[in-house]
């Protein structure tokens, strides 16, 4: 049945094609655009003030979001993003300053008068971050009713759905990359695993804001989890870094200073493996869609809507992957962390 | 907003919205999800250990019953054949003992049997000897009655003692 489905589509498109080809070649000319590929696929992946669904005709179909600043001399301010904007274009711009405050076209805060302001915003992101966390929250929460209800007994409804992946972060990530000291350390890595998850599945959604694939968001995952590994390193970790056993005196320096920058390459990987990882799948996604715009073509649109569907599944699958992925190497630098290992037998 | 440098305000709110959801999570739903799932796990090993356990018992019990069943019955057996070995002995010492007896009175009949036989002899002998005399009496005196008798009977023993 789909593969029949496919067959005809990809008939169709070439179809399609080959009739709308010259029709496109004449008629790109007259079409006016207001915004170039590159700028609608980052316009989607980057943070914004505003959030933004859809244009119906002229009319943005956008939530305004508060605007929080801070300045030393001007203390802590509310606004909304839609005080800044442009109300016909909603675009932000210097030109629509407001209260001695502006947002400029890339969408950084400034001062009329030049000085220092700091952005507290509830961007979209922000926004989006709270739906995880409230989706979440909800899930989780339910989940945890259901044992406070009923005590120790099998799961039923939301705790069907949670006490598996609990289990599963608990035996098959925290026991095995942790060891013996894993049960500590399974409350953060269950909270992470779901807000990575849930984060990377609701941004999927059309029209959701593209949260776990935000560099600041990645960044404090993993600043969080750099803290929580070092300030849990036991002797042998540090010795491991500051007197790497085994090696020579003389090579020590070196390895000591590649040690050392090894603590920070960690968390590093971590928060560029999800950001690329989410990001690049948005950009893809969109990329995508931005080729029925380039082309104006309806084959164009159906194969694009075929590989948009193909890879939205793989980015269910990335979703998820990637939520165990932070979760596993999270555990793994905690277990290495914490390990009493003989070193002998380790490197 | 950029796309590789983070920005301030995010990193704040992401800080701050994700501490307290690890927190409000921890408190509110994996601490009593873990204790859950640790009891639960807990429970289900204990209910398998005890069946086990209660597996072991039941064997234990079984091979007791045997073993009981096994000692009663040989029990059962001495006890018969004590009581059958009994029997025989007693019917055997009865079998003498009748014997004995038996013996001893065929003896005493026996004994009493000659007792009377000698008696009864003695008694005919006594009778045989009064009537011969008394036989003897009477044909004394018929034989003696005459004179010719008298002198014939002295001249016999006179003879008789000539001869000695």
């Amino acid at each position: 049945m789909t593969r029949k489905f496919l067959a005809l589509s990809l008939l169709i498109s070439a179809l399609l094609l080959s009739v709308s080809s010259a029709v496109f070649a004449s008629g790109s000319e007259t079409e006016e655009s207001n915004e170039s590929p590159t700028e609608f696929i980052m316009h989607h992946v980057k943070d914004s003030h505003e959030w933004h669904f859809f244009n119906i005709g002229h009319t943005h179909v956008t939530l305004p979001l508060p605007v929080i600043t801070y300045a030393a001399d001007r203390g802590l301010e509310f606004y909304m993003s839609s005080d800044f904007q442009n109300h016909d274009t909603h675009l932000f711009g210097e030109e629509n300053a407001h209260n001695g405050i502006f947002i400029d076209s890339h969408e950084h805060l400034g001062r009329v008068d030049g000085g220092s302001i700091m952005d507290f915003s509830i961007t979209k992101n922000v926004a989006m971050m709270f739906l995880v966390i409230g989706l979440v929250l909800w899930i989780t929460l339910s989940a945890a009713r259901h044992y406070k209800k009923n005590g120790a007994v099998s799961p039923k409804g939301a705790a069907s759905i949670v006490e598996p992946i609990v289990i599963f972060v608990r035996d098959e990530i925290a026991e095995k990359a942790i060891g013996p000291k894993y049960k500590k350390f399974v409350p953060y890595l269950l909270t992470l695993f779901f807000f990575i998850w849930i984060g990377n599945l609701l941004g999927l959604m059309p029209g959701a804001a593209n949260l776990t694939g935000n560099i600041a968001v990645t960044f404090t995952l993993a600043i969080l989890t750099f803290i929580l590994v070092n300030i849990n390193g036991n002797k042998d970790y540090w010795k491991h870094v500051f007197a790497t056993p085994g090696v020579p005196a003389p090579l020590l320096p070196i390895i000591v200073v590649v040690e050392f920058i090894g603590l920070f390459t960690k968390p590093f990987a971590l928060m560029v493996r999800l950001f690329v990882a989410i990001t690049a799948g948005h950009i893809v996604i969109l990329a995508f869609i931005a080729l029925v715009f380039i082309f104006e073509s309806y084959a164009i649109g159906v194969v694009s809507t075929l590989m948009v569907t193909f890879i939205n599944m793989i980015e269910l699958l990335v979703a998820t992957i990637q939520a165990y992925v932070f979760t596993l190497f999270t555990a793994m630098y905690i277990g290495g962390a914490v390990a009493e290992h003989a070193h002998d037998d380790h490197h | 907003m950029d796309l590789i440098s983070p920005s301030s305000g995010l990193i704040f709110w992401q800080l701050f919205g994700f501490l307290a959801l690890l927190f409000i999570l921890i408190k509110f739903a994996w601490k009593p999800m873990l204790a859950a799932l640790e009891e639960r796990e807990s429970t289900i090993d204990n209910a398998l250990k005890a069946a086990e356990q209660a597996r072991n018992d039941m064997a234990n019990l079984k091979a007791e019953n045997e073993k009981l069943l096994a000692e009663a019955r040989l029990e059962r057996d001495t006890i018969l054949k004590k009581a059958h070995d009994a029997s025989a002995k007693m019917i055997e010492e009865a079998k003498v003992e009748a014997g004995k007896q038996g013996a001893q009175m065929i003896e005493n009949a026996k004994a009493v049997i000659e007792t009377e036989k000698k008696a009864a002899l003695a008694e005919v002998k006594t009778q045989v000897a009064t009537l011969t005399l008394e036989v003897t009496e009477k044909l004394l005196r018929k034989n003696l009655s005459d004179e010719k008798a008298q002198k014939d009977l002295v001249d016999g023993f006179v003879n008789e003692l000539k001869l000695n």
